[in-house]
């Protein structure tokens, strides 16, 4: 079946879906609004996954490489006849595991949505929220231009900040969507000039075209954009430098991280879907989508790999030391961002048969599933104790059984624990760092025992350490609605599985496949480290005892700094209130108050004296009217007689 | 008929024009200051019927104007007519010093 007869129906319904929620949501779907948002998903999913079996087993390969498909191509602004704003869907194999990726998620968050935010006051709304984004993403995952994606790119900003500011009546949560959505714009700047110097050389916006113009190296573009040097850099570098200042931004990189933690005042489902499945994973697609352009400039690939790589050991040292569980797990999605993002860079530095292009996205991939098991876990517990703090926690294995076998999968799973999904991922992106870059390849190594660490310290600080003391055992909601079971369900089987899939073969950077070959002693470091990592998090915090409290003391500083999340927060404020807010914001506003406005309110303020003056001029009386207009005419007529005679 | 000259006829326009704005300006009645309006406009019409007579004899031109100014006098002076009633309806009097409100 020819795609373009159905594919549309993927971004639009859920846009229906949000246009009838958001007009009549409130009023008429005030029950049911939950229903018909997952009914929507359902079919999408549905569509999705068929589209997915259509592309990758029937008609995608052409001569045993999977060929990029326009399936629908609308042009929305034509500037000239070579450039045009397009809106379409292009499909590839990238675009299509996105595209399942995100409608499944997003199903199993409509899905625990329906019991965990049950009896909210807003509900229709955050459903018609919830789909917007979902509408968003999906437009951005199958884009086939680069100003697409930013249309997109901005519209899951936008619902990502409706969502974190969803409790519009808590101050910190007003807050978090401020800052979640400045930072991301301020990034997103970098973002717009990087797309426009690109299309500015290559001519075009569109990615297939881009990517060949740009890397064809007896094309014009080519020559102009190598020839050309702005600052002592050249221009291809600052445009693809630009590019990824806005992925960074929206995939929380350090130094933009910042929002990521505070975005959690959202619902919890919206973390599992937005926060960590989807949108801060975006960053990552678009360097995947560019990727050809970025072989082209080694060094930014260069930084990138940096980037990732520090994120990925700061967020998960940080991560060991919160005690928000939302936040530690806020942490390990930075950190695990950072993973993907430092494979797709590390193959700069060495020359090694395997791209590193598969073993991210299939991280992504992976990651999607046990990090949204994970969150959803995470906001059962909370629905169940009503509170974010770990302290408060523990024993309550007892109470939410399902929810910790859930959970524990999901822990091993991103600790790397075979034969689960996490597993086969991180070993890839190890595999590729190890062959490219030794020095990235410890920090990794080391990185994956500290998660490992941190995530075990969540698992048995919620459901071990304190015996259950809490009277929950007479609480009346109990685990959850089924609807909130189900996804678990769902996503811990997702898990578990989905790291069996041969993904490299379906998922490569030239279309046909690679085979990424892993010796099984070359597994034995990762998994040592993994297994080190939980029995330390075991010995630490399986039983209430001291050992933690002492640990601490003994790294005093470090611990601190861990803490104070290394003070990110502190440097940003000390940069924007102390030096920007005195230095320009201050000076600004008063130009724009004394001299700006001075001068409207100055001209203003004259014209009202002088109509002041002159008002006794209209005294309504009609004779003195005639009087004036007569001498009008005899004025004008001395001057047409003497002065202007023809 | 030719034999009275132009300047005389022109003359006696002239001194009806400022009889009626020496009456627009002073009187305090509304009707009088209409009466005043109305010798204006025959002022004007004495003008352009001597004109059209003396300076282009062979055209109508000037006639059909005044025509038109006698007609367009006559509308005014019903809107004006009506206007007054208006106003000494609302004000018992048509002094024109007594209807000052259309001020600043």
């Amino acid at each position: 079946m020819d795609y373009s007869t159905y594919i549309a129906l993927i971004p639009l319904l859920p846009l229906a879906g949000f246009v009838i929620l958001g007009l009549f949501g409130q009023k008429h779907f005030a029950r049911s609004a939950g229903i018909l948002g997952t009914l929507i998903l359902v079919v999408v999913t549905v569509l999705a996954c068929y589209t997915a079996y259509n592309y990758f087993f029937i008609s995608g390969k052409i001569n045993g490489v999977y060929q990029p498909v326009t399936a629908l191509q609308y042009t929305w602004l034509q500037f000239s006849p070579g450039l045009s704003i397009d809106m379409g869907i292009l499909l590839d194999p990238a675009s299509v595991m996105m595209l399942v990726v995100v409608t499944f998620v997003s199903l199993m968050v409509h899905v625990f949505s329906l019991g965990y935010m049950k009896g909210e006051n807003r509900f229709a709304i955050y459903y018609a929220f919830l789909a917007l984004f979902t509408f968003s993403m999906l437009g951005l995952v199958l884009s086939t231009n680069i100003l697409q994606i930013y249309i997109f790119w901005e519209l899951v900003g936008v619902s990502s900040f409706l969502l974190i500011g969803f409790y519009y009546d808590r101050p910190t949560a007003v807050a978090a969507a401020k800052k979640a959505f400045i930072v991301t714009r301020f990034a997103d700047l970098g973002f717009l000039i990087g797309i426009l110097i690109l299309a500015f050389y290559s001519g075009t916006l569109d990615f297939g075209t881009l990517i060949q113009r740009l890397t064809d190296t007896n094309s014009t573009p080519w020559s102009q954009i190598a020839g050309t040097t702005f600052l002592g850099f050249p221009v291809l570098s600052w445009a693809l430098t630009l590019v990824f200042i806005g992925g960074a931004g929206k995939s929380a990189m350090f130094p933009l991280h910042i929002w990521l933690p505070d975005a959690m005042e959202g619902p919890t489902p919206v973390s599992a879907l937005i926060h960590a499945a989807t949108m801060v994973v975006a960053g990552v697609y678009l360097v995947a989508r560019l990727y050809p352009v970025y072989l082209i400039d080694l060094s930014v690939l260069q930084i990138i790999t940096w980037i990732g790589a520090v994120s990925a050991f700061l967020a998960a040292i940080i991560a060991c030391t919160q005690t928000d569980i939302k936040r530690v797990l806020a942490y390990s999605t930075i950190s695990q961002i950072g993973y993907m993002l430092f494979v797709l860079g590390v193959p700069a530095f060495g020359t090694a048969t395997n791209s590193g292009y598969s073993a991210s996205l299939f991280h992504l991939f992976t990651h999607a599933f046990f990090k949204s098991l994970l969150f959803l876990g995470a906001g059962a517990v909370i629905h169940f104790i009503h509170t974010n703090e770990m302290s408060n926690m523990g024993g309550v294995r007892k109470f939410m059984p399902l929810t910790h076998i859930t959970f524990l999968i999901a822990c091993m799973a991103i600790a790397g624990i075979p034969p689960l999904a996490g597993f086969f991922s991180k070993e890839e992106i190890l595999m590729t760092a190890w062959e490219n870059n030794r020095f990235i390849y410890y920090i990794a190594l080391i990185t994956s025992g500290i998660t490992a660490f941190y995530m075990f310290r969540l698992y048995f600080c919620i459901f071990w350490n304190k015996p259950p003391a809490h009277g929950h055992s007479s609480n009346e909601h109990g685990e959850g609605t089924v609807s909130m079971k189900l996804p678990l369900i769902f996503l811990a089987v997702a898990a578990i599985m989905v790291g069996f899939i041969p993904f490299s073969h379906y998922v490569s950077f030239n279309g046909q496949g690679e085979e990424i070959a892993i010796p099984i002693s070359f597994s034995i470091a990762p998994v040592a480290m993994a297994i080190a990592g939980i029995m330390l998090a075991y010995i630490l915090y399986y039983k209430e005892n001291q050992r933690p409290q002492k640990l601490a003391a003994a790294w005093g500083g470090l611990y601190r700094a861990a803490r104070q999340k290394f003070y990110f927060d502190e440097l940003y404020l000390f940069v924007t209130k102390k030096i920007i807010f005195n230095g320009i914001a201050k000076p600004a506003a008063w130009i724009d108050k004394y001299i700006v406005d001075g001068c409207m309110n100055w001209l203003g303020l004259t014209t009202t004296r002088i109509s002041e003056q002159i008002k006794a001029l209209q005294s309504g009386s009609v004779q003195s009217y005639a009087i004036y207009f007569f001498g009008g005419i005899v004025a004008l007529a001395g001057v047409f007689i003497y002065l202007l005679k023809a | 008929m030719s034999s009275i000259p132009l300047t005389h006829i022109l003359f006696v326009s002239t001194a009806l024009f400022f009889i009626g704005m020496y009456g627009l300006f002073t009187r305090r009645n509304l009707i009088t200051m209409l009466m005043s309006i109305e010798l204006i406009l025959n002022s004007v019409n004495i003008n352009f019927v001597a004109f059209n007579k003396y300076l282009y004899p062979d055209k109508l031109n000037g006639v059909f104007f005044s025509l038109f100014i006698i007609t367009v006098a006559a509308a005014e002076a019903a809107v004006a007519i009506a206007i007054i009633i208006n106003l000494y309806r609302n004000h018992r009097s048509i002094d024109v010093e007594e209807t000052q409100e259309m001020k600043y």
